[in-house]
């Protein structure tokens, strides 16, 4: 930074007689009238984003949990004006739907700890035995794979886990199946597997780049010294560097669980259809209905779930890590 | 840190396997679309061009390119302003409910893109009664615009914050005491200061639009797609697989210089 503050023309931008040759009158008066009202600079830097959040973003969640209360008219299938909270009582005690729901935080969850098992080891790699010259290739090389897309990536496993044979896309080929089938002779064909594994795929980056980061502000010196009092490795890992690494995989969590959570997209591409693995699939069949007050009612489960998750992660440190 | 040679072979082979994880699969896609037969079956028959032409002839896919590349350079400006925005107001200073910024910045995003996606839709789909006069939303451009530009704000915000965090406040003292008032500051000391993060949040921002297909779908409406939308469209359509690998394919190539300019980018940054 140093030398572009040297290469910058004259900051003073003044003349012998002191008299400012900088900008227009107008613009002068504006900086000067922030100087002196501080609270006007903080109003008019901070309302127009905080604005658009609260009434655009929080607005609609507001008028979604809303919309819930109101009943289906059964012959035209729209929403109504009138009060009802059969939406709201069916989505919260419907077993099967609070069934999918759990089996949804249980794959985010295994996902959100997948991704954390082999970033550990990947980022620690990286970040403290790789030699320098090797590092930057080497992340760059993780994050890389986050720009090919999400659909992309996501058909990208479909044509991995087909199996072979039985299914449509093979009959039209010769049959072999997908890379899996036929490479590895063994595929979690189009099951909950490989939701599973398709969703690690997709967000794995986003958990191993908070992990390298806090690796990286982690002296190796500090190692050093857990080792010399005789810590093993393992003993190093757990009372040493897990704890320091705590909020950046909070961080990375929020993306992972996040992500997972919410994603209906995917089990139609790697599940062939006949049974809903995701929670969102149901949201989204229910609109479909149409139902959009239930479908409205559906949304509560996740929203409350990531809103408490957020608020875990926000004391984990985790907003400090994004 | 003292490790034993076996423990380094060890994470160097989990290392070499999460590669290996990240890239097969967009391997796999890539020498699909130059295959003959039709679909998803590995190995491929062959080699040809006969897909990449019929993509390049093919409305569809360039008409969806072009409309996620509007939408997304759009939604990128509206989010860079308003990111920018908020990222000097929490730097500069104090206020009540100055933590709740960045939790309502990190929402749009950490929310699943169905719930999201749905309140979107029930909101532009209504007749909102301001009182004095009563408008709707509805759906087309706009919408989609503005759906992206909510959940991009909060990367544009995270580049520059952190830029901002990491910079020195006494430069700015020192350009007063040089003599330089507001906005010859802003102009010359914090402007350059924040240019490529605020270029490293764009191409983030951009991506994360280019590639957004939940909210998208909720909020865009009859009568156009986007390429993730194209793509969702007709990976199960019967003659198009190949198209699609070819498309696929097409976004992965595209993507490689972007990925490494925003590399650079933020590298580039960490020194400040």
């Amino acid at each position: 930074m140093g030398e572009r503050l040297v290469d910058a023309p004259s900051l003073s931008g003044t003349d012998t007689a002191g008299r400012a040759s900088g900008p227009s009158q107008p613009v002068r008066g504006l900086s000067r009238l922030f100087r002196r009202h501080r609270r006007l600079g903080l109003l008019s830097l901070l309302s127009p984003p905080v604005l658009w959040m609260l009434v655009i973003y929080i607005g609609s969640l507001v008028l979604l949990v809303i919309s819930a209360f109101f009943a289906l008219d059964p012959k035209s299938q729209k929403p109504t004006t009138e009060f009802t909270t059969a939406n709201i009582t069916d989505a919260l005690s419907n077993e099967s739907a609070i069934r999918l729901f759990l089996q949804t935080v249980v794959i985010a969850a295994i996902v959100t700890i997948s991704c954390v098992l082999i970033a550990l080891p990947t980022s620690f790699f990286i970040a403290k035995i790789a030699p320098r010259w090797m590092r930057r290739g080497l992340m760059v090389s993780i994050l890389l794979p986050l720009w090919a897309g999400y659909m992309v990536k996501t058909y990208a496993w479909r044509a991995m886990v087909a199996p072979a044979g039985g299914n449509k896309f093979a009959a039209e080929g010769r049959g072999g199946g997908g890379f899996l089938a036929s490479q590895l002779g063994w595929t979690p064909g189009f099951s909950k597997t490989s939701v599973v594994i398709a969703l690690v795929y997709l967000w794995l980056p986003y958990m191993v780049l908070p992990i390298y980061a806090g690796l990286e502000r982690l002296p190796t010196s500090l190692l050093d010294a857990a080792g010399d009092l005789g810590a093993r490795p393992m003993r190093t890992f757990r009372s040493v560097i897990f704890p320091l690494l705590l909020p950046s995989i909070a961080a990375g969590s929020i993306f992972t669980f996040s992500l997972s959570l919410g994603d209906y997209i995917l089990p139609r591409l790697v599940v062939d259809g006949k049974e809903r693995v995701m929670f969102g699939e149901l949201i989204n069949s229910t609109l479909g209905a149409p139902n959009q007050p239930l479908a409205a009612a559906f949304t509560v489960w996740p929203l409350l779930v990531i809103v408490m998750y957020l608020f875990a992660m926000k004391r984990a440190g985790a907003f400090d890590n994004l | 840190m003292r490790t034993s040679y076996l423990s380094r072979l060890l994470l160097g082979a989990i290392t070499v396997a999460t590669l290996a994880f990240l890239y097969v699969p967009l391997y796999v896609v890539a020498r699909l679309s130059f295959t003959k037969a039709k679909s998803v079956s590995w190995p491929g028959d062959g080699w040809t061009l006969q897909w990449w032409r019929e993509a390049w002839n093919t409305e569809g896919p360039r008409e969806a390119l072009m409309r996620s590349v509007q939408v997304a350079l759009v939604a990128t400006l509206i989010a860079l302003v308003l990111g920018t925005l908020a990222s000097f107001a929490m730097q500069r200073y104090q206020f009540f409910g100055k933590s709740s910024v960045s939790f309502l910045m990190v929402l749009p995003i950490a929310l699943p893109g169905i719930v999201t996606g749905l309140a979107l839709q029930n909101t532009f789909s209504r007749t909102i009664d301001v009182g004095l006069f009563e408008f709707r939303i509805g759906f087309g451009f706009h919408s989609l615009v503005i759906a992206h530009a909510t959940f991009c704000v909060v990367v544009a915000y995270n580049n520059v914050i952190a830029r901002l965090r990491r910079s020195s406040p006494n430069l700015l003292e020192a350009s007063a005491d040089l003599g330089a008032h507001g906005t010859q500051t802003f102009r010359y000391v914090t402007f350059p200061l924040v240019r490529s993060a605020l270029l490293a949040g764009g191409i983030l921002a951009f991506a994360l639009s280019f590639d957004e297909i939940v909210v998208t779908t909720f909020t865009s409406g009859s009568g156009f797609l986007t390429l993730p939308q194209w793509i969702f469209a007709n990976f199960a359509r019967p003659k198009s697989p190949a198209v699609v690998n070819v498309v696929a394919t097409f976004v992965m190539v595209l993507s490689i210089p972007i990925a490494w300019l925003a590399q650079r980018l933020s590298d580039g940054g960490a020194d400040t």
